[in-house]
């Protein structure tokens, strides 16, 4: 049996999810094939148990993944049997936006809070599940549970629904959308003591191993394929090394860690003296930049 | 570390205490948690150097580091200096881990307040010691115990800035326990404190020699919250109904309160309707026992209607199941709540009941307690409320159980959550209302005179033609043997209404009795025509929503206020435009146009009998009438 504050987390987002189904039209839920959209699917199947997933995952693809990721976001819906729609920004990628000479602002911008606003526009999504955490990040800390977006996807933090108890308002307009996030009380540390108790798969990279690096900007970057064209100055050297965070794998920085096992992973957080944000170059770019992104429909 | 050590530090758990910070503006509250997470360590390396960066941009403690700058997380906030919204901030210690809800001082934000005091066990008030008790300490301290909270600490901070005066102190102390001796707190701890320098924060402070109690989070950390738990009542709201097959119908749901164990007996508290539960299903297996918090799946012996929004309880413990309740609101919009208005309801899991606040008793001044009379209430008042819902719902009072006594208001057109409610008590048992049946009916009345009863509502500016259009049609239909009652905006306030004024209070207490009135002689097969300004669309839709569907026929009267004013029949435009009347519709007061009027009836360049044969065709059109 889980200890009663995975316990009790398990059960707050399975009573969210459950919300969801129960009060809106078209649901979906994002699926970022990270470490907290793993234990996001996870609990929704547990929520809707023996029912199977009531609505499908949504991938929004940036092209710019780790192989790795990739690989373990098929196999994932296929043991797992659930739907899996998988969006690119077309356009963006005819235009050749990437992260390498667009920027990371631009990129993401383009390739993933454009590439979202279409595929819950095309698909006609009222409600969307993110697995986003309030103790990530400052303004996350000031996110609401069922965050209201108007006509548009806009997200207007003085305009928030209040949210008191487990009482929340479901109701929607024409064209207004909902995104949820489910796991907004789960901190770091839950996520992995979670994973580790409840043996939930997770993508290998978050495990330390000999691999290819280069650094960039104070981060080290891994080259995972030929489009991270090397500077003349940089060989790549073989590094034990794994990742807090994933993203686009020239944005995600990794860390030096000796944690090959789950048990390792968690005994390094209990003792862990940085951010797991530190380690993702689209949030440094100023202070202030996830709020940005926020109001632009980023997740 | 082992493997096996980690695992076993995980599986020892921790417990959880949920508590908010609140106090008046530039008290310290974000200052105050900034330096509870630096101090207990969960800030890291990378966040505290961007901690030092933005203190020299943005910090209001000179060459410190400003803490508060940890948890003030929006652009804007950080610009002006002040929070702005409620952040839910984590931190642990040992065996014990902290979700803050860290709330805004500033009065109109006190609906974020009441948020997050709704799910907190603690609150530490926080008052400046140079400024000791002010309105909104009382203020908030009400809110929290209107809400439940009842445990208080009492943070008497920057008393570095009062070179640590024991005195001062204990005036605070002895000030504020005299104000808060009635609000029901179990225990009230006051913790003088330097959130910028840390005194008695997490270390005791060496100035403060005089102070023999706890420092803040020895304090937090020992409290014992699990006696709070008030309700060991069996309460069950179901969430959904999982039913992937025809051999599986379970309830989801998470357990209110209480516990039940497979087998036991369970009663459905609107029907009546009992069985036992079979199975407590999950994925990882079936349970013995269910306990409050955990998400379940429930089983039944039996096939009973059950549905989302069900209260299932123990027979012998039932909640109350009714249709009038009375309940404390806190009103959280900017249009004031006004009684009569419809809402929307949310009463546990039970979503989009229609409802209403039939009278406000009393408004409660936050600053006295004091009771005060109130025909509305405005952003951020509370009142003590009678409420209706269109159907019985199950609730217990909110004293007894915070998750069955709990319900939010929503507005019936922007979808905006408007109030947040506590149950006090039930007004009536559904059970006793029984409607006296008519053995004559609607139809019968209605086939008897040849026609189709129905309420045709004129609504529109003060000197738009509503009352002469009104009249001409009374008289054709009249002249087409037509039963047929006209109520007149200025008839009616000679008598029915004579206790009424023009306030937006009593405008709706006006369309209210009108529309109820209309509904009885439409039951008796009348056509009712009814001519009145009627400003709010709420209104007109809660006549609307009196009647069956056809039988409500809104016809606007469009005619542009330029005109209205021009035209002037009583004289009463150019008095409201010298002041000597007040809340004149279209002057200082609003009019909102209907958004899908049965039919729009533009004035101009027509005469009222071209008007108001136009109004007979749509009535011949509808099979209202027949003939000519």
């Amino acid at each position: 049996m889980l200890p009663k504050h995975l316990r009790r987390l398990e059960a707050e987002s399975i009573e969210i999810m459950r919300e969801v189904i129960a009060g809106f039209k078209n649901p979906v839920m994002l699926y970022s094939i990270g470490k907290d959209s793993s234990v996001m699917l996870h609990v929704a199947i547990k929520a809707f148990y023996p029912a199977k997933l009531p609505f499908p995952l949504l991938h929004v693809d940036t092209t710019w993944k780790f192989r790795e990721m990739i690989t373990f976001r098929d196999e994932t819906a296929k043991r797992l049997g659930v739907e899996l729609i998988v969006h690119v920004n077309k356009e963006g990628l005819e235009r050749g936006i990437n992260p390498i000479d667009s920027g990371s602002a631009l990129h993401t911008r383009v390739m993933k809070t454009d590439a979202l606003k279409q595929a819950l526009d095309l698909y006609q999504f009222d409600a969307a599940f993110g697995g986003a955490r309030r103790d990530e990040e400052k303004s996350r800390a000031k996110e609401r549970i069922f965050s209201f977006r108007s006509a548009g996807h806009v997200w207007d933090p003085r305009n928030q629904r209040p949210e008191l108890w487990n009482l929340f308002n479901t109701q929607l307009l024409q064209g207004e959308t909902m995104r949820v996030f489910a796991m907004s009380n789960w901190t770091e540390l839950d996520i992995w003591e979670y994973i580790m108790l409840e043996k939930i798969p997770v993508v290998p990279l978050y495990f330390a191993k000999q691999r290819p690096v280069v650094r960039r900007r104070g981060a080290t970057i891994m080259v995972d394929d030929k489009r991270l064209r090397l500077q003349s100055n940089e060989t790549p050297e073989m590094r034990m090394i794994r990742f807090r965070t994933l993203g686009c794998y020239p944005l995600s920085g990794a860390i030096d860690s000796d944690a090959t096992t789950i048990e390792d992973i968690v005994a390094e957080m209990h003792t862990a003296t940085v951010s797991e944000r530190q380690g993702r170059l689209i949030d440094t770019d100023e202070a202030a930049s996830m709020e940005k992104k926020k109001w632009e429909g980023y997740f | 570390m082992p493997s096996k050590a980690t695992i076993d530090r995980v599986q020892a758990g921790k417990d959880q205490l949920q508590f908010i910070t609140c106090g008046s503006v530039d008290d310290g509250k974000s200052t105050l948690i900034g330096r509870l997470l630096h101090d207990s360590k969960v800030i890291y390396e990378d966040q505290l150097a961007a901690l030092a960066r933005d203190s020299a941009k943005h910090g209001t403690t000179g060459n410190d580091v400003d803490f508060a700058l940890l948890v003030d997380g929006l652009e804007a906030e950080r610009e002006q200096g002040i929070t702005i919204d409620v952040a839910y901030r984590f931190f642990t210690i040992l065996r014990r881990s902290f979700m803050v809800a860290d709330t805004p001082g500033h009065e109109q934000y006190t609906r974020n307040m009441a948020t997050g005091a709704s799910n907190a066990q603690l609150a530490i008030i926080l008052i400046d010691a140079r400024k000791g008790v002010l309105v909104q300490t009382k203020r908030h301290s009400f809110i929290c115990s209107l809400l439940g909270i009842r445990h208080v600490v009492l943070a008497v901070n920057k008393i570095d800035l009062v070179k640590y005066n024991k005195e001062r102190f204990d005036r605070i102390v002895g000030e504020y326990m005299a104000f808060a001796a009635g609000l029901g707190f179990t225990s009230v701890v006051p913790i003088p404190i330097s959130a910028r320098y840390g005194d008695n924060v997490i270390n005791q402070s060496d100035k403060t020699k005089w102070y023999q109690g706890p420092c803040l989070l020895d304090y937090l950390e020992s409290i014992d919250i699990q006696s709070d738990v008030a309700s060991q009542v069996f309460r069950f709201p179901v969430q959904w109904v999982n039913r992937p097959n025809l051999d599986f119908r379970g309830y989801a749901g998470s357990v209110a309160s209480g516990s039940i164990s497979a087998g036991d007996e369970i009663v459905v508290a609107a029907s009546g309707r009992t069985t036992r539960v079979k199975r407590i299903v999950t994925q990882d297996g079936n349970l013995a026992r269910a306990d409050a918090g955990d998400a379940v799946t429930i089983t039944l012996e039996d096939e009973i209607d059950i549905s989302r929004g069900d209260l299932l309880a123990r027979p012998n413990e039932r909640p109350e199941v009714t249709d009038q309740f009375a309940a404390h609101l806190i009103w959280m919009d900017n249009d004031p709540l006004v009684a009569g208005r419809n809402y929307i309801l949310r009463i546990g899991t039970r979503t989009g009941v229609a409802g209403s606040i039939t009278a406000i008793k009393h408004r409660i001044d936050v600053d006295t307690r004091e009771h005060l009379a109130a025909r509305k209430l405005g952003l951020n008042e509370i009142g003590f409320c009678n409420v209706a819902t269109a159907l019985p719902v199950a609730f217990d009072p909110y004293e007894v159980n915070r998750k069955t006594g709990s319900f939010i208001v929503i507005d019936r057109f922007t979808n905006r959550t408007v109030g947040a409610g506590m149950i006090a008590f039930p007004l009536r048992r559904a059970t006793n209302i029984v409607r006296q049946p008519l053995s004559v009916g609607k139809s019968e009345r209605a086939a008897l005179k040849n026609q189709k009863p129905c309420i045709i509502w004129f609504t529109g500016l003060s000197g738009a033609g509503k009352s002469t259009i009104a009249n001409i049609v009374d008289q054709k239909l009249f002249a087409m043997s037509c039963h047929t009652m006209l109520l007149d905006g200025d008839n009616v306030r000679h008598g029915l209404n004579r206790d009424l004024g023009i306030s937006e209070a009593d405008r709706v207490e006006n369309i209210r009795r009108v529309g109820e009135v209309a509904k009885l002689m439409a039951d008796g097969g009348l056509i009712v025509i009814c001519s009145f300004i009627s400003p709010y669309r709420a209104e007109r839709d809660m006549v609307r929503n009196l009647v069956a569907r056809e039988e409500f026929i809104e016809i606007f009267v469009d005619t542009p206020l330029e005109e209205c004013v021009r035209r002037d029949p009583k004289g009463l435009y150019s008095k409201a435009k010298s002041g000597k009347i007040r809340n004149f519709t279209g002057i200082d007061a609003p009019y909102e146009i209907p958004m899908r009027p049965e039919f729009h009836l533009r004035t101009m360049d027509q005469t009222p009998e071209q008007l108001a044969e136009a109004v007979i065709d749509v009535l011949r059109a509808r099979a209202i009438v027949h003939g000519h």
